[in-house]
């Protein structure tokens, strides 16, 4: 553990944690219609990287006449997100630099744990035209079928993959 | 109503918010995150199913008074194979990589730079998908079904089924309060401050 002049302060309770993530997702579709979403970003974040080749492709053709990734609300989402942990984190004296994880199973394997993770997230909000928070969290508030359904699979599924993964990955 | 803001202060000011509750919930640490997973801390499924509940009452009341009507704001259609399909690679990516989309935002903002290595594996996820879009992209509208609501699919008014989910909250409460004590209670911030 690195050197620190004072403990972090707890977690919000779960319940509180809830409550305040419930009221401010009716908020956001009162201000715009919409849910909370995240993964919408990186769709057009990999369009705009994409350059030349993701204007003609049949999929990200769409994200990429959206423009520049900073022109989209679902971007400014995300570096919202960024900025609100960072301030949480500040705030609270949970900030650290560190790639968690790699105490218990090595850094190389920790990057690599991440990556592929991340691979398997960004196609599958692809094909669920969502994540966990667009589909799974905005979707069940107003009683999507849909979110239920990728819910159900994302727990088991869940479950099912941590018991083959190394403990502390 | 709904405003339809979609301007870029709108999406930073909900986006704050989001990412100044996940982090507080301990939802920036891969660790908290896949603990649910191993059911030795229940965090996830307590504050994601109080926050449907909350969020479902709350939209429930907004329509019910006239402020805002459902065909106005958006619900996902009932792709259910590709619910299916998506929540499956989620699920598996997220016992891999530790985060979800969001969760990731929300562990790089709290300093952790696995969580900036699953934001750049997810583009590269995209593009694997928008490459071999000939073959994957019919898997989005797979299963399609006409409702795309729980209430009238299963024939239930919504303030009873609202009812139901808010004891189904409940039983997660209880039911995931007694497992985390038994297998040595849920992760603190010291806890996680360690790994």
């Amino acid at each position: 553990m690195t050197e620190r002049t004072h403990a972090p302060r707890p977690l919000w309770h779960p319940l509180v944690a809830g409550i305040a993530l419930g009221v401010t997702l009716v908020f956001t579709f009162l201000l715009t219609g919409n849910g909370l979403g995240a993964s919408g970003a990186f769709a057009r974040t990999a369009a705009w990287l994409g350059g030349e080749s993701a204007k003609t492709n049949a999929y990200l053709s769409a994200f990429w006449q959206s423009g520049h990734p900073l022109n989209n609300w679902i971007v400014w989402v995300v570096v919202g997100v960024i900025l609100g942990a960072l301030l949480s984190a500040i705030n609270s004296g949970r900030f650290r630099w560190k790639l968690e994880g790699a105490a218990a199973i090595g850094a190389g394997k920790r990057i690599a744990t991440a990556f592929v993770g991340g691979v398997l997230a960004g196609f599958g909000s692809r094909v669920a035209a969502g994540c966990t928070s667009g589909l799974g969290l905005s979707g069940g508030a107003t009683l999507a079928v849909s979110a239920f359904v990728f819910l159900a699979f994302f727990f088991v599924t869940g479950i099912v993959v941590s018991r083959i993964m190394p403990k502390g990955a | 109503m709904p405003f339809y803001d979609y301007s870029l202060a709108s999406g930073l000011l909900c986006g704050i918010l989001f990412g100044y509750i996940l982090e507080s919930a301990g939802f920036g640490s891969a660790c908290k995150l896949t603990a649910q997973f191993r059911f030795s801390d229940w965090a996830v499924l307590k504050v994601m199913f109080t926050a449907i509940v909350v969020a479902a009452i709350g939209l429930y009341a907004l329509s019910a008074t006239g402020v805002i009507a459902y065909p106005d704001i958006y619900v996902p259609p009932a792709y259910l194979g590709g619910a299916a399909i998506g929540g499956l690679l989620i699920g598996a990516g997220f016992a891999v990589g530790g985060y979800c989309p969001g969760t990731a935002a929300s562990a790089f903002g709290s300093g952790r730079l696995d969580g900036l290595v699953f934001m750049i594996g997810m583009v590269v996820g995209v593009g694997l998908f928008a490459a071999g879009y000939d073959t994957f992209g019919s898997w989005v509208t797979l299963g399609a079904i006409q409702t795309s609501r729980l209430p009238e699919l299963l024939g239930i008014s919504e303030p009873v089924l609202l009812a139901l989910f808010a004891l189904l909250a409940a039983v997660i409460f209880w039911l995931g309060s007694r497992v985390e004590r038994k297998l040595g209670g849920a992760l603190t911030a010291e806890a996680l401050d360690a790994r």
